[in-house]
């Protein structure tokens, strides 16, 4: 933590920002939870520059987050004063009562806000996001004009002919790649695929999973014609590798995070030629789906149930701090900003598209996790080819309705 | 030893394991017994930058009466461990009925997630263990026939596996192997097959988890060998060369009746450790093929929004079984030994 204070000051320091110290607290301790990201960072930093004499400012920013976040705030007081969270995290936080509603900070220090910053859930606001993020389309223009296709691909059936044609022209062995490691990424890959029909995961009303049915075959089927283009090692596959395969310039079409836009367009890792041709566009519809294949998330402030007042509004106003106009325009291609002053990239294209074609969020439901992780670890059967699409989806919704009574969702 | 004297010589680390071993059991196993409370739902508006939608969400307000009232949630008793996702009764008596012989019965337990990872841990278990034994005893006798001088050199690098961290051995391996890396281009080289990929498919995916296994476990076998070996009786030896024994008859029938103790020793070890087999399965990212117990319980408690205390109770509860039931062979042998010793 100590070198992560480093760190922030050193960042504060490149930035360059005008920003007054000390913000306006008196008093109180600012401490925040989060993942590790270069647009986190900068919030972060940012909110950093409110320590003072009787301000104290700590930052954990981990991975791992998601693992300590429920044992962080159980305690009381809790360890953290703030989570940054995404549309999922907030779900499980707010299922133990973990965070607090903040209308009241909100109407005190949220002025400079967009009302679409707000994350209101039964009329409370819950959280303030500050950027949103979506799996979407990266496409080497330049391999595929070489085989004689135009444009970037609109839809996944667009995307395989593509592929097919990258192959027969002997350009690449395998063109394509997704997030499609076992477990967590695969799983959300499957989520991405299934939105894009416009079906609901589960029987309106209930916590009961209904993924098999024709939607969910037709997505398992869709995606093992994706992987059939992708390298043999798919199952291996998270962020880092599909990034680092693309600039290594081994892929022509990609679904990849937004928030890797601006490490796959920027000048190192990668050489001209990739990047150049490299486009962010929005993420392919398919079949007779309307929205896009994809799923929308947002990163955003939470405040914990279980800390003072003092500390709870010291670490809002710190990071009303971290998410201004000036940080916002310090770090435009970091991330697809929710924040006034944002002027969007081609970085962020991918993103943005995704969002204006009418893409869903990921689901805000407090059973979704526990569906997530069943999708996760039975569909790779069905891609290896060692059972039917029905057989992997049935063993879905079992796997999942054992787990969701563990967890009192189902009786 | 007087009996007093024994016991307060015992006392402290009796102190320390029930603190630091029983007592955490024991919490794990009450945890396994229980389930989370019946969730209490509301569907509410639910708005954000991407829009609003009536979703249903936790009703936090009863959820935590019900939770103060009982912290440990509703009793469950073996309701966990039999569902699906663990011993699978009602999915493995159906599997019965239905099954035309017993190799579709097994197919079809291999589908249920606890029987995979047991097929798995199982299978890695009792080809790593002797591996490791027949490997470590080779290599003992090996460096004990080496003139001094490289004798050091020798261990230190014949350690060295031993030495790295599990997870950061597996991961350089798992580098190495990759198409592009260099045991891995090599064998497409070798095989003349470029689509070949150790991480694709499952059958090569379990070899080559059990070759890092023997990789990394031969040297903890190899040391403990190689101490054994410097106690050999000379006497023995040289009688043995005398009546005109050949190398392999003085290994067959001195050295290893010498060494059947440690052997034993190793076993008991090896049998523990490859049954909760873990970290190579992270790091080869080779959960689609493989998964161990041990792979399930980190899966429910690590890397996905929620986390399953129950549920992994209950795996950690049917690991520990495990492997008493894979030391009693063992164990009984031992005390058999010693009896006889005594006597």
């Amino acid at each position: 933590m100590f070198l992560k204070t480093i760190t922030f000051a050193g960042a504060f320091a490149l930035m360059g920002s005008t920003a007054i110290a000390g913000c306006g607290i008196s008093a109180g301790n600012v401490s925040v939870l989060s993942n590790d990201f270069p647009a986190i960072q900068a919030v972060v930093a940012a909110a950093n520059e409110c320590a003072d004499g009787n301000v104290t400012v700590q930052a954990n920013l981990t991975k791992d987050h998601k693992d300590i976040m429920v044992a962080a705030l159980t305690a009381n007081p809790a360890q953290y004063a703030s989570v940054i969270v995404t549309n999922s995290t907030l779900v499980t936080l707010m299922n133990d009562g973990l965070v607090r509603s903040i209308d009241d900070l909100v109407a005190k220090h949220g002025a400079g806000l967009n009302k679409s910053q707000l994350i209101t859930i039964n009329g409370k606001v819950m959280a303030v996001a500050f950027m949103a993020n979506a799996q979407h389309l990266f496409t080497r223009t330049d391999v595929l004009a070489e085989a004689g296709v135009e444009g970037v691909p609109a839809t996944y059936e667009d995307v395989l002919a593509a592929a097919e044609k990258v192959r027969s022209a002997g350009l690449m062995e395998y063109p394509v790649a997704l997030n499609t490691k076992a477990g967590w990424n695969l799983a959300e890959e499957f989520v991405n695929m299934y939105m894009g029909t416009g079906a609901d995961f589960f029987k309106a009303g209930t916590a009961e999973a209904s993924v098999n049915n024709e939607h969910g075959v037709a997505t398992l089927e869709m995606l093992k014609s994706l992987v059939a283009y992708s390298n043999p090692d798919y199952l291996t596959y998270d962020s880092n590798a599909t990034q680092a395969e693309w600039e290594a310039g081994n892929l022509a079409m990609a679904t990849m995070w937004g928030s890797r836009g601006g490490a796959v367009l920027d000048d190192e890792g990668s050489t001209a030629e990739v990047v150049s041709g490299t486009i962010l566009s929005a993420a392919p519809t398919w079949g007779n789906g309307a929205r896009p294949a994809s799923t929308l998330w947002w990163d955003g402030i939470a405040i914990s149930a279980n800390v003072s007042d003092e500390d709870a509004e010291a670490t809002f106003v710190a990071l009303m701090n971290g998410i201004t106009t000036d940080v916002v325009m310090a770090n435009n291609d970091a991330a697809v900003w929710l924040v006034e002053g944002y002027v969007p990239s081609a970085a962020s294209a991918g993103v943005s598209g995704t969002a204006a074609g009418g893409a869903a969020p990921y689901p805000m439901v407090p059973f979704m996790g526990a569906l997530h992780t069943a999708l996760g670890a039975e569909i790779t059967d069905f891609l290896q080819g060692s059972e039917s699409a029905e057989q992997a989806l049935s063993d879905v919704e079992a796997a999942y309705t054992a787990a969701a009574k563990e967890q009192g969702f189902l009786k | 030893m007087k009996n007093h004297t024994f016991f307060w010589f015992i006392l402290p680390s009796l102190f320390a394991m029930t603190l630091f071993i029983a007592l955490p059991i024991i919490s794990v196993a009450i945890q396994s017994f229980h389930i989370e409370h019946e969730a209490i739902m509301i569907e509410v508006e639910n708005c954000g930058p991407f829009g609003c939608k009536q979703e249903l969400q936790v009703d936090v307000e009863e959820t935590v009466k019900l939770k103060d009232a009982r912290p440990l949630g509703q009793f469950n008793g073996f309701g966990t461990y039999t569902n699906r996702n663990h011993l699978a009764f009602t999915e493995i008596g159906e599997a019965w009925q239905s099954s035309t012989g017993l190799f579709d019965f097994m197919s079809k337990a291999y589908n249920l997630p606890f029987y995979r990872a047991l097929a798995f841990t199982l299978t890695y278990t009792f080809v790593v263990t002797p591996l490791v034994i027949i490997f470590g005893f080779m290599i003992a006798l090996g460096v004990n026939t080496l003139p001094k001088a490289i004798k050091g050199p020798t261990i230190f690098i014949s350690l060295l596996p031993m030495i790295v961290t599990p997870l950061i051995g597996a991961l350089i391996l798992f580098w190495m192997i990759d198409a592009n890396g260099i045991i891995g281009s090599t064998l497409q080289w070798a095989f003349d097959d470029p689509n070949l990929s150790l991480k694709a498919s499952p059958t090569l995916t379990w070899m080559m988890l059990m070759v890092y296994g023997v990789w990394h476990s031969a040297p903890f076998a190899f040391i403990v060998f190689y101490a054994g070996l410097q106690t050999v009786p000379a006497d023995t030896m040289e009688a043995a060369m005398i009546d005109g024994a050949s190398r392999w008859e003085r290994t067959r029938y001195v050295v290893l009746p010498h060494l059947m103790p440690l052997t034993i020793f190793i076993s008991l070890i090896q049998l523990m450790d490859n049954f909760r087999v873990l970290e190579p399965i992270i790091s080869f990212s080779a959960q689609a093929s493989a998964t161990s117990l041990s792979f399930i319980i980190y899966n429910d408690l690590v890397g996905n929004e929620s986390q399953f205390f129950g549920s992994a109770g209950a795996t950690s509860v049917l690991t520990i079984l495990g492997v008493g039931i894979l030391l009693i062979p063992v164990l009984i042998r031992t005390w058999r030994d010693f009896n006889q010793k005594v006597v």
